[in-house]
C-alpha cells in the first residue's frame, strides 16, 4: 500500500479513536456546558476522520469507504496513537489527554498545510481551524484545574504523570513516517518536538503542574505493533452494530 | 431551456439552513460555485465544520430544491479548500441572525452586543453551543443567555 494510505490511516485512526473516547462523555459531563463542549469536540474529530479515512479509502482504490475502514477492521489493523485509546478516567484526565493531543495535533496540521499532496493540505486547512479552537479550550481547562483546588491540582498532576509516557510516540518516526517526510507529504515528526515542549512547558507552568523528568515513551499504536488492551474494548462498542447486522444502514 | 446560473443562485437563496432556518444557504456562504457542464448543473458546496451533521441534510435540501425547479442532471461537488470562513456570511444573513437572537460573528472573537437589548456588558458561558458553529454567551444587563455565531 502507498505511503499516503498509511499516513492518512494513522491520522484518521487517531481522530476516530479519540473522537469516540470523547463522545463517551455525552450526557455524563459535570455541567451542561462541558457536556456540549466535549460532544462538539468529538464531532469535529469524527468529521476529520471522515476526511482522513475517506482519503485512505480513495488511495486504497478497492471501492471501500471511510465507514468500511472505521467499522470493519480489527484491533491489529488500527494505527492510532496509544494516547488516544487510553480510558477517559475523570474529567481532568480526559482534558489533560485532550490538551496533550491537541497541542501536537495543531503543530502537525500547521505543518501539513504545506504538504506536497494537495488532498492532505486541503484537509489540514480545514481541520486546523477546528483544532485551534480545541487547544484553546483544553489549555484553559488544564490551567483552571491545575491551578485550582488542592483536589483538582492533585488529580491533574496524577493525570499528567499517567499520560505523559504516551506523548513520545507522537514524535517518534518509523519507516512509514520517514517515507512520508521524504515524499513531502508530512513533516519530520521529531522536528515538531521543540515547539511542542515549549508550549506544554508554558501551559504546565501556568497550571502549577510539574512535567515528569522521564522521556520514556510507550509506542506501538501508530505502527500497529502493540496497542493497549483498551483498544479492543472500544471496538466492541464502536463496531457492534456493523458486526451484529452487517451492512445495516439508516 | 437551461435556467441561468443567476437564476439558480436565486433559487438557492430560498433554501434555508436546516439548523438556522432564518438564513439561506447563500447567506451562509457555503455555495462556492454554480456552473453548467454541458447539460449537467454543477453546484460546489463547502462544509462549515467537518463534523457538522447538517452537511448531508444541506446536500439533500439543495438537490430537492433544484429538482423541484426542474433540474434533472445535477452534480454536487465538495470543496474543502479554501476552508469556509464566517467572512463569507452575507450582510443580509448577518442582519437576519441578529434579528433572530443570534449575535453575528466579529473578528474580535466575541459578540458586539446583546441581540436582545444591545448592551455591551456580556460574558461568555461556553466556547461551544447547540451546533458546531455557535458559542453560548449571556447578557449581564438583561440577564438573557444567547447564541453567538463563532468567528472562524
Amino acid at each position: 500500500m502507498s505511503t499516503l494510505y498509511d499516513f492518512a490511516l494513522r491520522m484518521g485512526d487517531s481522530t476516530l479513536i479519540l473522537g469516540h473516547r470523547v463522545s463517551e462523555w455525552c450526557g455524563h459531563a459535570p455541567v451542561l456546558e462541558e457536556d456540549i463542549a466535549l460532544a462538539n469536540t468529538a464531532l469535529d474529530l469524527i468529521g476529520q476522520t471522515q476526511l482522513w479515512l475517506g482519503l485512505a479509502a480513495e488511495e486504497e482504490g478497492t471501492g471501500k469507504t471511510a465507514d468500511d475502514l472505521a467499522f470493519l477492521r480489527d484491533a491489529w489493523d488500527f494505527r492510532n496513537a496509544l494516547l488516544t485509546e487510553l480510558p477517559n478516567g475523570d474529567f481532568g484526565r480526559t482534558l489533560m489527554r485532550q490538551y496533550l493531543f491537541d497541542q501536537w495535533h495543531l503543530l502537525m496540521l500547521q505543518a501539513l498545510q504545506g504538504s506536497s499532496e494537495k488532498r492532505v493540505s486541503d484537509i489540514a486547512d480545514k481541520a486546523v481551524k477546528e483544532v485551534s479552537y480545541h487547544v484553546e479550550r483544553s489549555r484553559d481547562t488544564v490551567i483552571g484545574l491545575g491551578d485550582g483546588t488542592p483536589e483538582s491540582h492533585k488529580r491533574m498532576q496524577d493525570a499528567l504523570e499517567y499520560l505523559y509516557p504516551y506523548v513520545g510516540e507522537l514524535f517518534t518516526p518509523d519507516a512509514v513516517d520517514e517515507a512520508a517526510t521524504h515524499e513531502g507529504i508530512a513533516p519530520d515528526l521529531a522536528s515538531l518536538r521543540a515547539a511542542y515542549d515549549a508550549a506544554v512547558a508554558d501551559t504546565m507552568a501556568e497550571a502549577t503542574l510539574t512535567l515528569p523528568d522521564s522521556r520514556f515513551g510507550h509506542k506501538g499504536g501508530r505502527t500497529g505493533k502493540m496497542h493497549t488492551e483498551h483498544l479492543g474494548h472500544i471496538l466492541t462498542q464502536m463496531q457492534w452494530l456493523q458486526r451484529a447486522y452487517p451492512g445495516a444502514s439508516w | 431551456m437551461q435556467p441561468s446560473v443567476d437564476q439558480v443562485y436565486t433559487w438557492l437563496d430560498d433554501v434555508p439552513d436546516p439548523e438556522i432556518p432564518v438564513i439561506s444557504l447563500m447567506d451562509l456562504g457555503i455555495i462556492r460555485h454554480v456552473e453548467w457542464a454541458g447539460d449537467t448543473l454543477e453546484v460546489t458546496v463547502t462544509p462549515t465544520y467537518s463534523g457538522c451533521p447538517a452537511t448531508s441534510i444541506i446536500n439533500l435540501d439543495i438537490e430537492t430544491a433544484l429538482r423541484g425547479h426542474g433540474i434533472e442532471k445535477l452534480a454536487l461537488k465538495r470543496q474543502l479548500s479554501p476552508p469556509w470562513t464566517t467572512d463569507w456570511l452575507t450582510e443580509k444573513g448577518r442582519k437576519k441572525l441578529e434579528e433572530y437572537g443570534i449575535a453575528p460573528p466579529q473578528p474580535a472573537g466575541g459578540p458586539a452586543q446583546c441581540p436582545r437589548c444591545q448592551s455591551h456588558d456580556l460574558e461568555r458561558l461556553s466556547q461551544f453551543g447547540s451546533t458546531p458553529c455557535k458559542a453560548q454567551w449571556r447578557c449581564k444587563s438583561c440577564l438573557e443567555p444567547f447564541d453567538y455565531f463563532k468567528c472562524i
